[in-house]
């Protein structure tokens, strides 16, 4: 599991290691004995079997170590439920929605101010497409974006975010149930028509981190990537102010984004259950 | 199949219909229905294996070669429904069927009509649901899991749920027999707590089985009437919520999956003593553990949801719940430990493949206890991770078990003895290309590979490949298991006798070998010290 780049991902992969690391000892002791035991008790040496089959003590101590075991785990996987529902102090919030089979991304504050119309369709990138034909004849290890193999994990419009800046994740979808999931981000949550989930995240290296859609949802499933590119805070602001502008003129650029309101309709419907905040 | 044959040589014993169809359509007998279950079983597990190929084989290197998309969702989804409902249970259900009433002395199921109508449902549910993957619109491609809205984007919903009905109403069925037969038809001085583990599993995976198919049969019959009949049970824009589908689902499903281990724990507890020589370590912590285990399945079923968006309170409840399973879970580990220990052990095939039992179902329950701890789960959950935790605790936990009991029993059901060569030849390639096939899958997910994709990034290509392989052979490893049965069945010259294994204690072992058509028509005269847990004190 990748240790991750952003502020919350490293207590998942804390987590995993220190489960790791507990399964591994116990595995050790537990497979140990039974080893021991194939070996020092077969009737082939001459073992003979004896009459036991019960020991208060033993049963005891069994049953209470793996109980304190527990409790331990227990206390740091609450600690790191607690941080990660909490989305309050958010400096920005950005709008993810799941499509069959792409997503779009709508920028809807930063900083305390609203942002206009900022918000586009993000799908696989063409070169990936084609590759993932059937009987393509194309090679899945030529398509290369500077050197990295980005064989359907590449978008043609990435979610461009700021580093360093407390990001809360608005997440439903449009039509069927999606799973919005960038593994260097820590998490993945669901994107589910009629329900707005809320997450966040705080990017501490700038970057680009990919990720794949978690929930099955269809023929494509496998071919709606996700891209985040995360900034520095100046050029993101530089970029936002861009696309705002853009924005604005109603110039052919803005087809992408006249497309909204028409395709966010689902969304619209009853939300009946959110996450905190 | 196995029919005609198994009819000559049980034509010598009285009761024993000559006509095939009258002996096999229309038996009551709890044996030769017992037989009938577990040759359908082993049919559905190629079926599904069949599925599981094509999946590896288009996993095999990166780029589409094979299959469209579509149809690899097809079969993500029949391989699941078909393993499970049409494998893993109908296998308990026959050892049961074979088993339960010679274990504890009865005649026969109590309700042996029943028994009959519960099997034959069986084959038309599956015709039903398999007829769809050569129907203009294809199989079920929303996963087994039936996600509503994927789901009803299908055009087979009504197979499927039709399917699922009679699925349901055969398991409860199946159950009902179980629960009647032990407790009314035990033989005198036959107690609760002197019944062999397996019955005890079995009694209480039965009410597991009354309890949530009903569960699951009201799922799916919303899911048709949203389909066809305008409701809006699961749909957002109409007022509905899809999420309550897959609460309604996995309290079905968490408890489903212990019915798919809870028997297997029973037949390794009978295995483990009859090969150490030594009784079965905490007899009444066994049983207790079940129940435990039982108990607790009903009140953690969010914990296949933690990243559908649960409020905290809901997370923290449910992840306590979830690690709560480890304590019995682990206690039944220790105590199978603890009955090797001391022992004077040998490894006939049964024995080998329940000790693999033992340390790859842990190794699965370890993964389980990982999947548990919600912070990582968001990271494991829809992964490969969680494609190799349930396959560790369904293909080396649930059918290494079946398969142990198979060999344990085969002698006893055939009269022969199966080749123990060949069998130890079908452990060892067994369990090394299992794991060939699941441990890297592991890795995969940790690497962030989504589970249900036809295809993936490159730097998923090795490990996938590498398990592709181990996939194939594990398949083709099990075409050794049908030469060991057939062979057993129709070739083998070695008598089984009475009691087949050295060590094995128990009623099974009393009636002569091949078990007879009729037995325990007298209710058997119980000695404790004959019993595998006759003097039970701890």
């Amino acid at each position: 599991m990748t240790r991750g780049a952003s502020e919350w991902s490293p207590e998942a992969y804390f987590l995993n290691n220190v489960a790791l690391g507990v399964c591994v000892v116990i595995g050790i002791l537990v497979f140990g004995a039974m080893f021991i035991a194939m070996f020092r008790f077969r009737k082939s040496r001459g073992a003979v079997a004896e009459k036991w089959s019960h020991n208060t003590m033993l049963e005891i101590v069994w049953t209470t170590i793996p109980v304190i075991i527990l409790i331990v785990l227990a206390y740091l996987a609450t600690g790191g439920l607690r941080t990660f529902a909490d989305t309050t102090g958010s400096e920005m919030t950005v709008k993810v929605t799941g499509y069959q089979w792409k997503w779009r991304y709508d920028y809807v504050d930063y900083k305390g101010k609203a942002i206009e119309k900022v918000g586009f369709m993000s799908k696989l990138d063409h070169e990936s497409d084609e590759t993932r034909q059937l009987n393509s004849g194309l090679d899945p290890n030529a398509v290369k974006v500077d050197g990295y193999n980005t064989y359907l994990i590449n978008v043609d419009k990435p979610l461009v975010v700021p580093v360093g800046t407390k990001i809360r994740f608005v997440i439903t979808a449009g039509d069927v149930i999606h799973s919005w999931w960038v593994p260097a981000l820590g998490w993945k949550m669901d994107a589910i028509p009629g329900i707005v989930n809320a997450a966040w995240t705080n990017i501490t290296e700038p970057g680009e981190y990919r990720g794949q859609c978690a929930e099955l949802c269809g023929q494509d499933h496998g071919f709606m990537p996700i891209v985040v590119k995360a900034l520095p805070k100046a050029e993101f602001e530089k970029w936002l102010a861009e696309q705002e502008a853009q924005a604005k003129q109603p110039a052919p650029a803005a087809a992408s984004t006249a497309a909204a309101p028409a395709t966010a309709q689902a969304t619209d419907a009853p939300v009946s259950q959110g996450h905190q905040g | 199949m196995a029919h005609a044959a198994t009819h000559d040589h049980h034509d010598d014993h009285h009761g024993a219909p000559s006509n095939f169809f009258v002996r096999w359509c229309m038996s009551t007998n709890h044996k030769d229905i017992g037989t009938l279950y577990l040759v359908f079983s082993l049919l559905m597990f190629f079926i599904g294996g069949s599925f599981a190929m094509v999946i590896r084989a288009e996993l095999f290197k990166p780029g589409l070669q094979l299959v469209q998309p579509y149809f690899f969702n097809e079969m993500t989804t029949m391989h699941a429904l078909v393993m499970i409902f049409g494998a893993v249970m109908p296998a308990f259900v026959g050892l049961g069927n074979w088993m339960i009433p010679l274990m504890i002395g009865a005649p026969d199921m109590a309700l042996p009509r029943m028994n009959n109508l519960s099997f034959w449902i069986l084959p038309f549910a599956f015709a039903l649901l398999l007829s769809t993957l050569f129907l203009p619109g294809g199989g079920p491609a929303g996963g087994w899991t039936m996600y509503p809205p994927l789901s009803l984007q299908g055009d087979s919903v009504a197979y499927l749920v039709f399917a699922v009905h009679l699925m349901g109403i055969s398991s409860i069925m199946g159950a009902i027999n179980i629960i009647a037969t032990i407790l009314n038809m035990r033989a005198p001085g036959m107690d609760l707590l002197k019944m062999p583990v397996f019955v005890w599993s079995w009694l209480i995976t039965a009410f597991l089985l009354i309890a949530v198919m009903p569960v699951l049969a009201g799922a799916v019959t919303m899911l048709l009437t949203d389909k066809y009949f305008g409701t809006s049970f699961f749909n957002a824009a109409g007022g509905g919520d899809p999420v309550l589908f897959q609460h309604i689902f996995w309290f079905f499903g968490h408890p489903e999956v212990y019915i798919m281990i809870l028997p297997a724990f029973g037949l390794v507890s009978e295995i483990i003593p009859t090969f150490a020589r030594k009784p079965i370590f905490g007899y009444k912590a066994m049983v207790f553990a079940i129940a435990s285990i039982a108990f607790l399945s009903f009140i953690v079923w969010a914990h296949h949801m933690f990243a559908v968006g649960l409020p905290l309170g809901g997370e923290i409840f449910f992840m306590y719940a979830t690690m709560l399973i480890a304590v019995p879970t682990g206690v039944k580990v220790f105590n199978w430990v603890s009955t090797m220990w001391g022992g004077s052990m040998t490894f006939e095939t049964p024995m080998l493949f329940a000790i693999a039992f033992v340390i790859l179902f842990t190794i699965g329950g370890f993964s389980g206890l990982m999947l548990a701890l919600a912070p990582a789960d968001f990271q494991y959950h829809d992964s490969y991770f969680v494609v190799a935790h349930f396959h560790y605790v369904l293909v080396t936990g649930a059918i290494f078990a079946i398969i142990a009991g198979t060999y344990y029993w085969l002698p006893k059901w055939t009269g022969h003895m199966y080749s123990e060569f060949w069998g130890k030849m079908h452990f060892w390639n067994s369990v090394i290309w299992v794991n060939v096939l699941f441990f890297p899958q592991h890795f995969l997910g940790l690497a962030g590979m989504p589970r249900r994709i036809p295809d993936y990034n490159v730097a998923f290509a090795n490990f996938n490949m590498i398990s592709s392989i181990g996939g194939f052979l594990f398949g083709a490893s099990q075409l050794i298991f049908v030469g060991v049965i057939i062979h057993a069945v129709w070739f083998s010259k070695k008598k089984a006798p009475d009691r087949v294994w050295e060590g094995a204690k128990g009623l099974e072992w009393t009636v002569p070998s091949p078990a007879p058509f009729h037995t325990f028509e007298l209710p058997p005269v119980i000695h404790d010290e004959e019993l595998a847990h006759g003097h039970v004190e701890d």
